[in-house]
């Protein structure tokens, strides 16, 4: 195993907000590595588990309404709702999974019943009082870092980095374990996987919830850092194809995949937005980098990567 | 080993398996053989729980298994190899191994030993860094056999692993599977390679129409015209009975 690249990673990145101490620059840093875990997560299922979700959005959801609910009505800490609505993610993840394998969804059908679960759950929070309808829920500002709110953005910034190397470190050993092997497995060929001993309905279901938990981890990170979540935001379908769109263009079923993904569309859509003004020229120009990447590099930004490696072995 | 009793598998107005009995003792190396669609896939799926017997049993090692799901099935000894193959197209070829033996550690430097010392036993040493999808077709069936091996079966289920290769392929497969069997695994087989089947198995059944319809060694059965012209095609009598001479 090579330890380097994670290694680097990771001090770059522990290194970044020290170099970079701007608001706009800190604040990218935040967003590319949010966008990088919710990519993980949705990729856990959907890259390594083979299990395409167009859902991803009702863990999100989960996890954003679980821990903000249980700090406005229970008073809880909300590193302890972070806890929780990792719980609360996996536990819907294996709901959702239990209910869609026991009826043998597979592929697209999969996708389908994901994202009617995300809608359903939307629609839910949206019409109950309890979730606050559909004015949402606001977050009382308590600057703390006991509180989830730190005062300086770095906090919120090396929370989230202790999230996302979660992510990365369990996507590294889903590459080098059982598990992963199973889902594998699972993924490319699900019949010859039951032939071969494996009880597919379970490790399907435990792939979910273990996605589940980590999408709503991020959930959690969303309400703090913006303190106001809504059905439409958090539930949305946007969210759902914002997960699976890093991962994709990034590479699914890759251990960095949903980084680089996360890195470059992040760049594209805050950069676009900062150098125009025009209306909607920013989401043309995402648009275009989208087909052309989907168009040349099918497998993801990492093929890029890989071909350099591949030149590099040959000479 | 293997004791099936009446075991059926209707779909609609079709006995695809009709209340077919066999026995597989332990050690032995046992054919299946018929003409296409006599039921002979449909038979090993309802004996490895891909399908639901609809009638009959089926008890392995002393226990009855009978509609148990195929993961059960297989960590209790029996596994199955596909006709069409189903290798992990995107995964190496010891990486395809060692999916089968994870089945008995999580330790992954021990399925990779195992994978190897399997690969080496099935002839594929050479090939283990490839991708499975740019096997050829002698490579994916050997892949199927070595998978299947690595889950360290009591009894392998072999769906025509011979289909498809050419003479040369065939005479270098038959002593893996004479190998196998050596180890002290017991083999089942469906084969239309006669040569195969002939070198191989000691007891042999043949279905036609779903039924169990004669049973014996290769050998009687070959010698049997009526049973080689009603269940190989005619002119088989005369092919086999010019081998005899020769």
């Amino acid at each position: 195993m090579n330890w380097k690249i994670p290694a680097a990673l990771l001090v770059v990145a522990l290194a970044y907000p020290l170099v970079f101490r701007g608001n706009f620059a800190i604040n990218f840093g935040v967003l590319v590595l949010f966008f990088a875990l919710i990519g993980q997560a949705w990729n856990i299922a959907g890259g390594f588990g083979g299990q395409l979700s167009f859902g991803h959005a009702v863990f999100f959801g989960t996890g954003a309404y679980c821990s903000t609910i249980l700090q406005l009505k229970l008073g809880w800490s909300p590193w302890s709702g972070l806890a929780a609505s990792a719980g609360a993610g996996a536990l819907v993840g294996a709901l959702i999974a239990a209910l869609s394998f026991r009826f043998g969804l597979r592929g697209s059908y999969f996708a389908l019943i994901t994202l009617a679960f995300a809608e359903a759950f939307r629609i839910l929070t949206n019409a109950l009082e309890f979730t606050g309808g559909g004015v949402g829920l606001l977050l009382p500002l308590k600057r703390s870092a006991l509180n989830f709110q730190f005062a300086e953005r770095i906090g919120f910034y090396y929370t989230i980095l202790a999230l996302t190397a979660i992510s990365i470190g369990i996507a590294i050993w889903l590459q080098r374990s059982r598990f992963g092997a199973r889902l594998a497995a699972i993924r490319e060929n699900e019949d010859a996987a039951r032939a071969l001993g494996i009880d597919t309905f379970r490790e399907k279901v435990k792939v979910m919830a273990l996605s589940g938990a980590l999408c709503a981890l991020g959930g959690t990170f969303y309400a703090q850092y913006y303190l106001y979540i809504d059905p439409a935001v958090v539930f949305g379908v946007d969210k759902s194809v914002e997960m699976l769109l890093v991962s994709m263009i990034g590479g699914t079923g890759t251990v960095y995949g949903p980084l680089i993904g996360s890195l470059l569309l992040t760049l594209v859509g805050e950069y676009t937005r900062a150098i125009t003004d025009a209306q909607g020229l920013s989401l043309i120009i995402y648009g275009s980098l989208l087909i052309l990447i989907i168009g040349f590099l099918p497998n993801g930004l990492v093929d890029l990567f890989k071909l350099r490696w591949r030149r590099k072995a040959r000479a | 080993m293997l004791e099936v009793r009446g075991l059926s598998k209707i779909f609609g107005g079709l006995r695809a398996v009709d209340s077919a009995s066999l026995d597989v003792a332990e050690g032995t190396i046992a054919g299946l053989i018929g003409p296409n669609g006599a039921g002979k896939t449909t038979l090993f799926a309802a004996l490895t729980g891909f399908l639901a017997p609809d009638e009959g049993s089926v008890r392995f090692r002393g226990e009855d298994i009978t509609g148990r799901p195929p993961h059960l099935i297989c960590r209790h000894g029996m596994v199955r190899t596909f006709q069409v193959t189903q290798p992990f197209a995107h995964l190496s070829v010891r990486e395809n191994i060692m999916v089968g033996a994870y089945l008995h550690t999580p330790e992954r430097a021990l399925a990779s030993a195992r994978a190897e010392a399997i690969a080496r036993q099935v002839g594929m040493a050479d090939l283990l860094e490839r991708t499975a999808a740019g096997l050829t077709v002698a490579g994916r069936k050997r892949l199927e056999l070595a998978r299947a091996l690595a889950t360290q079966p009591k009894l392998l289920l072999l769906d025509e692993v011979m289909a498809g290769l050419n003479p040369p392929e065939i005479d270098e497969l038959i002593p893996v599977i004479q190998g196998i069997r050596s180890s002290g695994v017991t083999v089942f087989l469906i084969e239309h390679v006669m040569q195969a089947v002939m070198s191989l198995a000691e007891n042999v059944y043949v279905l036609s129409y779903g039924k169990i319809i004669a049973q014996g060694a290769p050998r009687q059965l070959a010698a049997d015209p009526v049973v080689i012209e009603a269940y190989l095609g005619h002119g088989a009598a005369q092919r086999i009975a010019a081998t005899a001479h020769a």
